[in-house]
């Protein structure tokens, strides 16, 4: 979208989006627009529903009710080959989700080869230049189970990216790892978000917020209840919930 | 028919030995290990006791000098061994075809089950019902309804020979419990694991190909190897077709002499090869125990 002027086209805009799991509502109601270049951070109380909402961008899961809109395409519609649309999106984990079985190289090169027919050696080019940015060149023919934990989500971040994606969604990246390896994964995300990449991702890592993103979003019991830049939303908030949530986290110490 | 039969398949694989030393000698070395010199005295002696004293039985019973000639007979033994042995050459040839069949079909019956979606309904109700069926029925009643049911048929272009129909029954049965197998291997696989593989693109069928059916093979290998143990016996239940394998020839030797030599004979060709394949299982098993705890910490 190179339409210069004030009604481009969001990347990503979710209108009163809606998901149950069984009877409970665990979004009830998400509106949420990303601009491309954008780097929008969600925070929120554990089940908020900030991973969920993820999942249902990515369509991994059905949404209930509203809609999810890719560059202005709505892609919760019927008919929509979902395989289509998480080939231009791509997710980072909590837990990595590395395949076991596969050296950190396969990966990182599975899908580029099976899913968007990338040359073997075309992959294989693209994934160790990746992989030498973000500092896991000599990790190419090991196994994840050989890595720290900081290296494998780097390399769960770099098999995020050979399939160059127009969005990334990064769902509390850190939060499983030990705190000595938090700065290295943040400092490639930083790095992300300086290369212009389209970002949402869902943390717990308030100063990490304020550095990189463009806006906060906290959530709370399903719905967006505040959204605004970080300097606003983490340290005068309008709403008493964001206030109440953010004093635990100073009081944790996170912020 | 005492032999056991693809039930095994499932079961968990007996408690791990060192290869190659036997299960036997693996737990008295364990066990000496606990116990110390005195400890091994009483061990050798008490072993020695039992089996001495059921030897004793044995060799001493009224009957044994002439179950000695009925079973025993080292003539006998040398003029049996020949057609014995050809027989279990056909036996260890139905074992390699079968078990090939096997591994394939069962992993495709098991892949079909765990599709998802509406439209593989259809598809997924006749994978259960093929599974219920088989494992429903005792092996060696399936043997002879398809052995001499199916050729009596005389459909045009379908095959005649119980030699096929036995295998192909084996095959079938087999198959049944193996893809339950396959499935529960399918099923440790972490549901997070094939999140990851469609996030990234791959559809439903790669995302199995390459993400999951790997890591679930690799989980029930022990499994398939116990499975594998129990069909390397089975293959001479296609005997009752009147197919010429070892325990057949062993058979026919009998009712030629009325000498049950024959009998051993088949019986030391078997454990030749089956004792060897459960020490082998056993191994591995226990090496792939050692490799998981390794990665879990």
């Amino acid at each position: 979208m190179s339409v210069a002027g004030t009604d481009v086209t969001p990347r990503l805009q979710l209108d009163g989006v809606h998901k149950l799991f069984g009877a409970k509502a665990v979004l009830q109601g998400i509106d949420l627009t990303v601009d491309e270049h954008e780097v929008v951070c969600l925070i929120g109380p554990s089940g908020c529903g900030k991973s969920t909402l993820l999942r249902c961008v990515d369509l991994l899961e059905r949404i209930d009710a509203g809609r999810i809109l890719l560059d202005g395409r709505d892609i919760t519609a019927r008919g929509v080959d979902g395989n289509a649309v998480r080939k231009r999106m791509a997710i980072v984990f909590q837990s990595f989700n590395l395949f076991p079985h596969l050296s950190v190289i396969d990966n990182v090169t599975l899908a580029p080869r099976k899913a968007h027919g990338v040359r073997r050696a075309d992959a294989e080019a693209t994934a160790r230049d990746l992989l030498s940015r973000f500092g896991l060149a000599d990790k190419a023919d090991e196994y994840p189970e050989r890595l720290s934990g900081g290296q494998q989500q780097r390399a769960a971040i770099v098999r995020a990216l050979t399939i160059d994606p127009d969005l990334l969604l990064l769902d509390e990246v850190t939060s499983a790892l030990d705190p000595e390896l938090v700065a290295e994964v943040l400092a490639a995300i930083r790095e992300l978000a300086g290369s212009g990449m389209t970002m949402v991702l869902a943390t717990h890592e308030m100063g990490f917020a304020r550095d990189v993103a463009d806006r906060v979003c906290f959530l709370h019991e399903g719905r967006v209840l505040e959204s605004g830049p970080p300097r606003q939303v983490l340290t005068d908030p309008l709403e008493e919930r964001t206030r109440q949530f953010l004093s635990r986290i100073i009081e944790a110490g996170r912020l | 028919m005492g032999a056991p039969g693809p039930e095994s398949v499932d079961v968990e694989v007996t408690p791990p030995s060192a290869w190659p030393g036997s299960g036997a000698l693996g737990a008295v070395r364990g066990w000496l290990a606990e116990e110390g010199a005195k400890g091994a005295l009483i061990a050798a002696a008490s072993t020695v006791a039992v089996f001495g004293l059921a030897l004793w039985a044995v060799l001493t019973s009224e009957n044994w000098q002439a179950v000695r000639a009925q079973f025993f007979n080292l003539e006998n033994f040398a003029e049996a061994w020949p057609e014995v042995l050809a027989g279990f050459w056909l036996d260890l040839r139905m074992f390699v075809i079968a078990q090939i069949a096997i591994l394939l079909f069962a992993l495709l019956v098991a892949v079909i089950r765990s599709l998802r979606g509406p439209a593989f309904v259809p598809l997924r109700l006749l994978a259960v019902l093929y599974i219920d069926l088989f494992r429903g029925v005792p092996l060696i009643l399936a043997i002879l309804l398809f052995g001499f049911g199916v050729p009596a048929l005389d459909l045009p272009g379908v095959p005649r020979s119980p030699l096929f129909w036995g295998v192909t029954t084996l095959v079938l049965s087999y198959s049944a419990y193996t893809a339950e197998v396959y499935r529960s291997g399918i099923d440790s696989v972490p549901e997070s694991q094939r999140s990851s593989a469609r996030s990234l693109g791959l559809t439903q069928w790669q995302s199995l190909r390459y993400a999951i059916l790997p890591q679930a093979v690799r989980n029930v290998v022990p499994a398939l190897l116990n499975g594998l143990v129990s069909l390397q016996k089975d293959v001479a239940l296609v005997s009752v077709l009147g197919v010429r394998e070892a325990v057949r020839a062993a058979e026919i030797y009998t009712s030629r002499t009325f000498n049950y030599t024959s009998f051993v004979a088949a019986t030391v060709l078997f454990l030749l090869i089956s004792v060897p394949a459960a020490r082998f299982a056993d191994w591995y098993s226990a090496r792939d125990r050692a490799r998981r705890s390794q990665m879990a910490t």
